[in-house]
């Protein structure tokens, strides 16, 4: 075993300083009928680098990375080129290695960042405030609506037919369990849903998602009206970040809590996470905000300096009285979005949303002349539907599989987003980047012309 | 104070050498050889710079619809020379693991071996859409299942959910279990039992799902008061949520006799398993009768902590709770394929739903595994026993200097209380930013909140002994200076760090979240 | 100060007619250190005596403030919204909480006066 730094002999000299015999002394409070004599039978041993190396990668090559294929893949996470300086510089042992800043002193590289990463949140989404970073964008969305219900003392969240399933269902989660009622309109592909005629004077919020899970944009403007006008606050999700590198902001539009998943910044596909959460507000609501946040202050010296603040909402204070359970967070991962902000900067940001939306606008004109494939957004900026004339799941599958001359990962069909929505299985949604090549499009074009033939 | 900031943050003249003990020779930038001042990237605009370079971007008709373009975001502009620069050296003013060692109780901050690393950064992981047909991603499906295995083999439980984001996460995935198990035996209770030694999370998870949290006692030995918490049970209790070992870093001893009192009236025992590192292979909790109990990668198995997250908390779980878990989950198909059942259905029917987007932390799968399969089942034995030893090798080394909270030996962490600095005028506060300046990471203060002071050394098994002893001669050394009258010393401590002391209530009155443009360092700092 | 009372949660009420005014006690001030933020009930809230009606929170700790005596809250102290610190500077003066109009004012009699407030607090060292 490479890890153990301590000898056979550092062992037996540390036994005799404590004054016991054996490790096994050190455990005389564990039952005895409980305590295993030696390792567990029918695990394998220890293996050595190579050994582990060799295991894990085979299994590593029995998976088709996505960048393997034209991969037009999206629903949530996205496939976008990661500058080489992003991982090289997380994985510093310093910020690789450390844990949440209690000791400010000795922590100020994590306070910074984060204060930069609070304000690179809160200016993309044109917000005031954003915290330290969330799990992913569900549990963002699913803790929005709790902090709704406690600053409106309401109990009814209007979730859109346009938000995402999985953002859906980890709200509707915490509504069964903790106790909020729910309006859920059915799936909305068209993006054409009236949720003002929803809101009554008990309802605390209305969640929309922009662009939505079938990547229909709107102005959401009337809507943040119509909640305000009721007492309510608008909740905004966003699934894929890079957008607001060119759509007009949630702030701008009324938004009173925009979450969003950051994964499209700084974070590989990882096939579904560690992600990272984003949660932005007003000042006025910063006491209820879940999660951590960091703030500027002065040291002994008078110098500026970082800390965690505010945290007497959080669970180590106020336990059964907290904002939320959360403790953890995505520190690392708020990092690696950070650095890749701070690569892209204000024209790279625009830029990269630019190259986005065009390229999804030159895929769906290419697509709009397949037979058998229709582009169902009238507005999209990088991801939209199509619905086609053969079950959206079977046309992936195949496309996918390894029989294929040019494998090609379509799309995400509808269906695997949503439980006993038989009518939906037309529908496919349909994901372009900057990392797709012309090549990539016309590959995707010719297999389903072939396919849908 | 001394000393106005010009934008940057930095002193506008030099650092004088105020206080007694330091002994500081003024720069002219303030800097201090490698402790450089860096001001946040807002104030490094460059404007014209960039750090990427993304091609032009075809021309095409918008199709953005109704909405207005955005304008300017106020996002600065660098090179990736500045970037770089940036956050390396912010990264010199944090200590980790690998600078030194961290002895945070509860938080067990063990070696991140960098092989973890490696395999997480393989394409055919790091590279993998959560979306993709499920035979394209067999190995993924089959790391989580292997890793779900070792997982149910070093508890001795039946079941595993793979998919709570982090400790805290599956606290809540466990509760939430036992609640539909309740539910599902039209058997509604209101009440949670929490030690009052426990992590804040737990009362804080209990309170979330609607149950009154009523908080047990523990006894002069540290572990729960076995009379003083059968008393509290009763038919309306849904759960005890215990830690084990206890966060004073004590097996809990009556852990057995509690667990079947637990079950006796009906409710479910929810274990803590926070501190599951010090047991891994000498004990496996399913054989003292736990219904479910989370694991924290980050601490048990390794992974990152990176700066508080990410993390990754599977639930292992009874045969009575398993139907409830959540979903995604992996099942093996009928003609040995692997698949993820992502929705309520099926032999899933039962499951109370979904907790995250996606299939769970599987960066932190494939780390931990990694880890796992470095150390095999004996390797992990020996890493909890060296646990415990360093740990109460370090308890030896320094109880006759200062006090420890309970007697007899203790797992893998140690704890003191401040009695040892009574009537020196130090606090638990001064002492730990004192260790600070010697190069140590301090370790958890203030918690478990059950002893006044408390001070808890998890100093885990990546520390060799010499580095124990020269933390342990530190230490020694420390109380002698706090007992000879320096008090004035530890209250200004730490002297070598980029900041000293920070004015918390400062930031806690005037909340600045965020830079402004137009926002001076010192006068937004005030 | 004949008109002051104070219970064994620290609290403080000064009758004046009908109306009491609410804060916390100098001991209690000291033992919270620095005051950074305290959330006050609303107007026109109804509060029970021993009920929660306040919440004081210093860097790293919140701690309830409960109603001594039953009553409707008439006003709060605004001020403590820009100037937490006045709760340390001045517990028992500008850094009042809140005011109730006293219900039943028999449950001021079950409450300690100064003198007994005094040993009261002496017994805790």
């Amino acid at each position: 075993m490479r890890y153990p730094p301590l000898t056979d002999a550092d062992r037996r000299e540390m036994l005799a300083a404590i004054g016991v015999g054996s490790v096994d002394d050190l455990f005389r409070d564990v039952p005895a009928a409980a305590h295993l004599d030696g390792p567990i039978e029918g695990l394998p041993l220890a293996k050595s680098e190579m050994e582990v190396e060799r295991i894990v990668g085979a299994l590593a090559s029995k998976n088709l990375p996505a960048g393997s294929v034209p991969c037009f893949l999206g629903a949530g996470a996205y496939r976008h080129h990661i500058p080489a300086a992003v991982d090289h510089l997380i994985q510093r042992g310093e910020f690789l290695t450390s844990y949440t800043p209690y000791q400010p002193e000795v922590s100020q590289g994590t306070l910074q960042y984060l204060f930069e990463f609070q304000t690179q949140v809160a200016l993309i989404t044109g917000m005031e405030v954003a915290n330290a970073s969330m799990y992913d964008g569900a549990t963002a969305c699913a803790e929005a609506v709790l902090m709704a219900n406690r600053l409106t003392r309401r109990k009814k969240a209007i979730l859109s037919g346009g938000l995402h399933p999985h953002y859906r269902d980890s709200t509707a989660l915490l509504g069964r369990f903790i106790g909020f009622d729910l309006v859920r309109p059915d799936p909305d592909p068209q993006g054409g849903e009236d949720l003002v005629s929803l809101i009554d004077e008990e309802t605390s919020c209305v969640v929309v998602q922009n662009p939505s899970v079938f990547g229909q944009i709107r102005d959401l403007t009337p809507l943040a009206e119509a909640c305000h006008a009721k007492g309510a606050l608008l909740i905004v999700a966003i699934s894929e970040v890079v957008s607001l590198g060119l759509l007009t902001p949630p702030g701008e539009m009324g938004a009173d809590i925009v979450v969003a998943e950051g994964q499209s910044i700084g974070n590989a596909l990882g096939f579904g996470g560690p992600y990272v959460g984003l949660f932005a507000t007003r000042q006025k609501f910063v006491r209820q905000m879940p999660g951590r946040l960091c703030g500027q202050t002065v040291d002994a010296d008078g110098r500026r300096g970082f800390v965690l603040t505010l945290s007497t909402r959080e669970q180590h204070i106020r336990r059964e009285k907290a904002t939320s359970n959360i403790c953890t967070n995505s520190g690392l991962c708020a990092l690696a979005f950070s650095i890749h902000m701070s690569l892209l900067g204000e024209e790279g940001f625009r830029r990269l949303a630019e190259l986005n939306h065009a390229n999804a606008v030159l895929l769906a004109d290419k697509l709009a002349s397949v037979p058998g494939v229709e582009v169902a957004n009238d507005s999209f900026f990088n991801e939209f539907t199509v619905r086609l004339s053969k079950p959206a799941a079977e046309v992936v599958d195949r496309l996918a599989s390894a029989d294929q001359e040019r494998r090609v990962l379509a799309g995400v069909p509808v269906t695997r987003l949503y439980k006993n929505r038989p009518e939906l299985a037309g529908l496919m949604l349909v994901a372009a980047t900057e990392t797709n090549t012309e090549e990539d499009m016309d590959a995707l074009v010719e297999a389903l012309r072939e396919e849908l033939r | 104070m001394s000393g106005a900031m010009n934008r940057e943050g930095r002193p506008t003249r030099p650092v004088e050498a105020s206080e007694a003990g330091r002994a500081v020779t003024a720069t002219v930038t303030g800097n201090r050889g490698l402790t450089v001042e860096e001001p946040l990237i807002f104030e490094q605009d460059n404007p014209g710079a960039i750090g990427v370079d993304l091609p032009e971007p075809p021309h095409v008709r918008s199709r953005l619809g109704a909405v207005r373009p955005r304008g300017r975001i106020g996002l600065p502009s660098l090179s990736e020379p500045q970037v770089v620069r940036h956050y390396t050296r912010l990264s010199t003013r944090n200590m980790g693991i690998d600078t030194t060692m961290y002895p945070l109780g509860s938080c067990t901050m063990k070696h991140n071996p960098r092989l973890n690393e490696k395999m997480a950064r393989l394409p055919g992981f790091a590279d993998l859409h959560p979306m993709q047909p499920m035979d394209t991603v067999q190995g993924a499906l089959e790391l989580i299942d292997q890793l779900a295995h070792w997982l149910k083999a070093l508890t001795g439980m039946p079941a595993v959910a793979m998919t709570p984001a982090a400790g805290a996460h599956g606290e809540l995935c466990g509760m939430m279990a036992i609640r539909s198990a309740l539910e599902d035996r039209n058997d509604p209770r209101r009440r949670v039992l929490v030690p009052e030694s426990a992590h804040g999370t737990n009362p804080a998870t209990a309170a979330a799902l609607g149950y009154t949290v009523d908080s047990i006692p523990a006894d002069a030995r540290g572990r729960v008061d076995l009379e003083a918490f059968k008393a509290k049970l009763g038919p309306d209790v849904a759960a005890i949520m215990l830690t084990n070992p206890n966060t004073c870093g004590l097996f809990e001893s009556d852990i057995v006799a509690i667990a079947e009192a637990v079950h006796e009236v009906g409710a479910f025992f929810y274990c803590d398993g926070a501190n599951f590192n010090a047991i891994v292979g000498r004990v496996r909790p399913g054989d003292l009768g736990i219904d479910a109990m989370h694991i924290n990668l980050h601490k048990t198995f390794s992974t990152p902590h990176g700066g508080g997250g990410p993390g990754a908390g599977p639930v292992v779980l009874s045969e009575a709770l398993a139907p409830f878990a959540p979903v995604p989950a992996v099942v093996h198909g009928p003609d040995g394929r692997l698949r993820l059942v992502e929705h309520a259905e099926g032999d899933f029917a039962k499951s109370f739903g979904r907790m995250k987007g996606f299939h769970g932390q599987m960066g932190m799968f494939v780390r931990a595994l990694t880890y796992i399969l470095s150390h095999g089942a004996d390797g992990l034995r020996q890493a909890s026993s060296d646990a415990v030893l360093n740990a109460n090798y370090l308890l030896a080394r320094l109880k006759d200097v200062m006090t420890p909270s309970f007697d007899g030996p203790c797992m893998h962490e140690a704890l003191f209380d401040d009695r040892f600095l009574k009537d020196t005028g130090v606090s638990t506060l001064d002492f730990a930013k004192a260790m600070i300046d010697e190069g140590f990471h301090p370790m958890t203060m203030y918690f478990p909140l059950v002893v006044h002071g408390a001070m808890l050394f998890e100093p885990t098994e990546s520390e060799s002994k010499e580095t124990l002893d020269a933390f342990a001669d530190t230490m020694r050394a420390l109380v002698e200076r706090a007992k000879s009258g320096d008090a004035g010393y530890f209250q200004g401590a730490p002297y070598h760090t980029p900041r000293r002391r920070l004015d918390e209530t400062g930031a806690a009155r005037n909340p600045v979240l965020r830079w402004q443009p137009d926002m001076p360092a010192r006068e937004a700092a005030e | 100060m004949s008109n002051v009372k104070y219970t064994q949660d620290h609290e403080w009420v000064r009758i004046d007619g009908d109306v009491g005014t609410i804060g916390i006690t100098e001991y209690a001030q000291e033992q919270l250190g620095d005051v950074v933020f305290v959330e006050l009930p609303e107007v026109g809230k109804a509060v029970t005596k021993g009920g929660e009606a306040a919440v004081v929170e210093s860097v790293k700790a919140a701690s309830e403030v409960f109603a001594p005596i039953d009553g409707e809250v008439v006003e709060v102290n605004d001020a403590l919204a820009g100037e937490p610190g006045l709760v340390n500077s001045d517990p028992t003066g500008q850094g009042w909480f809140f005011k109730v109009r006293v219900k039943d004012a028999s449950q001021l009699d079950a409450l300690m006066d100064e003198a007994a407030y005094k040993s009261f607090v002496e017994g805790l060292h």
